[in-house]
């Protein structure tokens, strides 16, 4: 019976099986209680029998190894839009989020201010900063253009228009390459967006709908 | 014990004076099953061929009876005939068992075991295979709303969580076939892993007092029975196939048994449930689809004062979560909130795409017990448990089918107990039982764990009595101590452990750098003690329960491990190393009344919770991702009271009406506020028409009224957008709502029913504050269910 070897303290039970009457045992009380005693005892020998396996088996299923660290791998810490005018230096804008959710305060830095009246032709770079070498988080942008956008936002008083010089293989704008125009000396926010399965085509961040991967804002001023 | 004492006094006293044929045997006949005792039953003494009945309190005595051994025929029309062999040296009272027919092959035999009740004084619902087959499409959650004061968590409409008295998650405990689920509860999106098709009955213990399950029930227990298999040769089955409007799907579940009349038994059962995109009263609620495919199998023979079963079950559910609850920081929960509609809504399809869950479970078992005279019931239970759960994001590039989440969960229970009999009055259990817990984080998901890996160690034991002083009065204690040993090893962010001051107090607990991310060894002890007190008293008509319960439950990892955003709920969630065990000091009262034309239960409750864990916003962190509100878990004492109330009154003959009520208040003491996610008052009144004579017809219409949640806690706060400030109102709960449901079941014959469910007749729009998607859509519209049952 494959029982009985799966079970080892139900041997009694199983060598049972082909009576099917129930037993009263017969009054007599001393040698009952005898007989009694030593069946209690069996059963609990086969029960601590059974106790010590599923012990063992416990005892013997761990390997205490450390677990490997685990770096993110889609998480992106750097954002660096590059705006460069026909001639002169170009205005770098850059944000660092080392620790992703982590407690670090983002830096964000900008090179300089712009000029008056320019066009830029602007370039964004998303990068994974915890893994080395830095991952290039703008070829999977690019290469998944149809499910990412990148919006520009610019804020009250700044003079500056932009204009997406990309687009997926639905015709919609992507927003990695940009030219942007300044006008009047003015100062304020200009925030990067980037949105990943967005509502594509769109009118904008408000009914663009989907999850924002990336959104960093700059203070900015043209001179 | 009692027998064993009997036995030795009538032995040793009568046996000198015994006369040669002048024994009289005084039996009782009672069923095993639930000890009703048997009458017009027929013993006959095949040495004699004397015949005896059984009076109508089950009794006979045969007289004249010799010192001798006799084999006694005992046959009654709805058990099978069965010979007992009685040996005679003096005049005896013995007690006889017989095993009852299943008188219809769908009726289910209610627990064979010694204590039918799981607690004695505290009040338990309990749902019947009946009630559990009208939901056979549905998930545990959803059958055991139909219970006053059982609400559910949900995330959408397919992750449906029980919560009892307000309490859910790892504070309440599922038992599974006598085994404890661990299936990863600690999360509020992880629903049970459970096929409801497999329980033949379903029991809420609104508290803790069901210490042989453990000391941790802060709500309550629930336990899911299979169905009790009888002692006869039998082969029956049941297949129930239903069909759905809303989800255009559908579940199929069969079952088959086959039992033998010397004990032997198994039985297969099997369920395939699929859905697509269910439809919210205005849009399709996209990526909503469950694909769950279970079987279950068990095999065990019982007899009457032994028994042993295996039994496994897989358990695989694929959940699809609503494609437009997925979104980044603050920035997109403005907008979600202030979008009338969701903000994606594709066309239907059966497609569950990401986000969505993917969750296996194997349960394996063996138990069996033995009834030793002079010591009880001993029983011995082994399980083993492997829970993998697979959670996909909307992910980038190459990690587009890969799971964000990926976490398995393994445990080994032992359970040793002996429930005995003192004396007539005096009933006990005691116990032990030991667990071994791992959770391993694959990493190959590339992203940090969300709960370490750990190993857990575990081991308790308990005392529970009672005692019955006469027919009014019963006492039951029960006292209860668990202590458990983490050994957990977790990646912290270098930044944030030095930013929580761990660094210093615990850098023993360092044992290894690794880049901006720092390798900690927690060895963590809890002892919980639990203990349980209590009456019950029945006068005229009524009965009363008391029960007064401590429970404590050591911090899961969730609350002690988290440092991370959550996706599902948009928000960065912190826990804290330090947390000690939360107890719980409740009080329950529950009266009963069952009358002929009129019953009813009231059940009022206060539930002190010291060292209450629970997580509420502390600030808003600024990722490149944008802003995030961070959720920090605290403790803090909790006062949580309400009161359940359960009503039923036959007007007619054939017509009734049965009205459910309940109310629940939660404070959080110390900060002098509500506490978040705490049900709101509710109300479900029916009207029923039942008609047994033609074909078991059964007509009602439910009403159910759920009040708008007018106490909670303000946890909104302010997200600078790049043109405008905006306040996120992410704890206003949305208004009452009020839904119709029409139910109508008839058997055609004895075997073949149909059942016809519509639910939200009138297709209203409405959102549920225990919803955790209530933000982003609408709950699901009307639904029409026809059902198809077959027995053989």
């Amino acid at each position: 019976m494959m029982w009985a070897e799966i079970l080892p303290f139900n041997l009694n039970i199983i060598t049972n099986l082909n009576t099917n009457k129930m037993k009263i045992l017969p009054f007599n009380s001393i040698t009952n209680f005898k007989l009694k005693t030593m069946k209690t005892m069996k059963t609990m020998k086969r029960c601590s029998i059974f106790a010590l396996l599923a012990i063992a088996m416990i005892g013997c299923s761990d390997d205490d190894a450390a677990p490997l660290p685990i770096n993110e791998e889609e998480v992106i810490t750097t954002v660096i839009l590059t705006l460069t005018p026909e001639s002169g230096e170009p205005v770098i804008l850059t944000a660092i989020d080392p620790d992703a959710e982590g407690p670090l305060e983002i830096e964000t830095t900008v090179s300089g201010s712009f000029s008056q009246n320019t066009q830029y032709e602007g370039a964004v770079r998303f990068l994974n900063e915890t893994e080395t070498p830095a991952e290039e988080i703008t070829d999977e942008v690019i290469e998944e253009a149809d499910e990412h956008q990148v919006f520009y936002t610019v804020g009250e008083g700044l003079n500056i228009t932009t204009e997406y010089q990309d687009s997926d293989s639905n015709g919609n704008p992507l927003g990695v390459s940009i030219t942007l125009e300044t006008g009047e000396a003015s100062s304020g926010s200009l925030t990067v967006t980037l949105r990943h399965e967005p509502v594509k085509p769109n009118d904008g961040l408000d009914s663009a709908g989907g999850e924002t991967d990336v959104t960093t804002t700059f203070d900015v001023s043209i001179e | 014990m009692r027998l064993f004492a009997l036995l030795f006094l009538l032995s040793s006293s009568v046996h000198s004076f015994a006369q040669e044929c002048d024994n009289t045997l005084n039996g009782t006949l009672l069923d095993i099953h639930d000890g009703s005792v048997l009458t017009g039953a027929t013993i006959v003494v095949a040495q004699t061929g004397v015949a005896v009945q059984t009076d109508l309190d089950g009794n006979f005595t045969i007289t004249y009876l010799c010192n001798s051994t006799y084999d006694l025929q005992v046959s009654h029309p709805s058990c099978a005939t069965k010979i007992f062999t009685v040996a005679l040296q003096a005049d005896v009272q013995k007690t006889f068992k017989l095993e009852h027919h299943l008188e219809s092959l769908n009726e289910i035999i209610v627990n064979g075991s010694k204590a039918q009740r799981k607690t004695k004084t505290l009040f338990e619902n309990t749902l019947n295979q009946q009630t559990i087959s009208s939901f056979s499409s549905g998930s545990l959650g959803d059958v055991l709303n139909s219970i006053s004061g059982v609400s559910s968590l949900n995330t959408g409409n397919t992750v449906v969580k029980p919560m009892i008295n307000g309490m859910h998650s790892s504070r309440v405990v599922l038992v599974n076939n006598g085994v404890q689920m661990q299936d990863q509860q600690w999360g509020a999106e992880h629903a049970p892993s459970i096929d409801i098709n497999t329980a033949g009955s379903i029991k809420v213990i609104k508290g803790a007092g069901a210490l042989q399950y453990g000391g941790n029930a802060i709500g309550g227990v629930i336990i899911t029975s299979a169905p009790k298999v009888a002692i006869l040769d039998s082969l029956y089955g049941k297949t129930i196939v239903s069909g759905s409007s809303n989800g255009r799907g559908g579940a199929v579940t069969s079952s088959l048994t086959k039992s033998y009349e010397n004990g032997w038994y198994t039985s297969l059962q099997g369920t395939a449930k699929r859905f697509g995109d269910f439809n919210a009263p205005d849009y399709i609620l996209s990526n909503t689809g469950v694909f769950e495919r279970n079987i279950a199998a068990r095999i065990g023979f019982n007899r009457i004062d032994y028994a042993v079963e295996a039994y496994y079950s897989f358990f695989r559910n694929e959940i699809g979560i609503l494609r437009a609850s997925h979104i980044g920081g603050a920035e997109d929960q403005v907008q979600a909130i202030s979008s009338p509609i969701p903000s994606i809504i594709k066309d239907f399809t059966y497609a569950i795409g990401a986000p969505r869950q993917d969750v296996v479970h194997h349960l394996a078992r063996i138990k069996g017990f033995k009834d030793i005279e002079g010591i009880g019931r001993v029983s011995l239970q082994y399980d083993y448990q492997q829970n993998n759960r697979l959670e996909f994001d909307i992910r980038r590039g190459d990690n587009k089918d890969k799971a964000s989440l990926d976490l398995a969960l393994k445990t080994q229970t032992l359970n040793v107990d002996v429930t005995s009999d003192v004396s007539d009055k005096l009933e006990y259990t005691t116990g032990v039982s030991a667990g071994y817990q791992t959770n391993y984080a694959n990493p190959q998901t590339g992203v940090r764990r969300l709960i370490p890996d750990y190993t857990k160690y575990s081991i308790g034991g308990f005392v529970t009595g009672n005692y019955t002083f006469n027919t009014q009065w019963l006492l039951e204690a029960g006292v209860r101590i668990d202590h458990t040993f983490m050994d957990v090893y977790k990646f912290y962010r270098r930044s944030f452990w030095e930013e929580r001051g761990y660094d210093s107090p615990f850098s023993d607990l360092v044992i290894q750098q690794a880049g901006n991310q720092v390798l900690t060894n927690p060895k963590l002890n809890f002892t919980n003690p639990a203990f349980t007190l209590g009456v019950k008293h029945t006068f005229y008509t009524y009965t009363l329960f008391a029960n007064y319960s401590i429970a404590s439950r050591a911090p899961n990892a969730s609350e002690l491990f988290s440092e991370g955003l959550h996706h599902s709920a948009s928000r960065i969630e912190i826990g804290d190393l330090q947390f000690g065990s939360e107890t719980a000091h409740k009080v329950s009262l529950t009266l009963q009344q069952s009358a002929e034309k009129f019953d009813f239960t009231i059940m009022p409750y206060s539930n002190t919770i010291d060292n209450y864990i629970l997580i509420e916003p502390t600030g808003i962190r600024q990722t490149i991702r944008g802003n995030f509100q961070v959720w920090e878990y605290r403790q803090t004492k909790a006062q949580i009271f309400g009161i359940d109330v359960d009503a039923s009154l036959s007007l007619f003959d054939n017509v009734s009406f049965t009205h459910q009520f309940s109310l629940i208040k939660g404070y959080d003491l110390s900060q002098k506020k509500a506490l978040i996610s705490m049900p709101s008052a509710s109300t479900k009144n029916s009207l029923i028409y039942t008609n047994l004579k033609h074909h078991n017809l059964k007509i009602s219409l439910e009403s159910c009224y759920v009040f708008a949640q007018n106490e909670f806690p303000d946890t909104n706060f302010e997200v600078v957008l790049p043109d405008s400030i905006q306040t996120v109102d992410i704890s206003t709960p949305p208004p009452g709502y009020h839904l119709l449901n029409f139910n109508a079941s008839v058997s055609i014959n004895e075997s073949l029913h149909l059942g016809l469910y519509l639910n939200n007749m009138f297709n209203t729009s409405y959102r549920n504050y225990l919803n955790r998607l209530r933000f982003y859509a609408d709950d699901v519209g009307r639904n029409i269910t026809l059902q198809l049952k077959y027995n053989y």
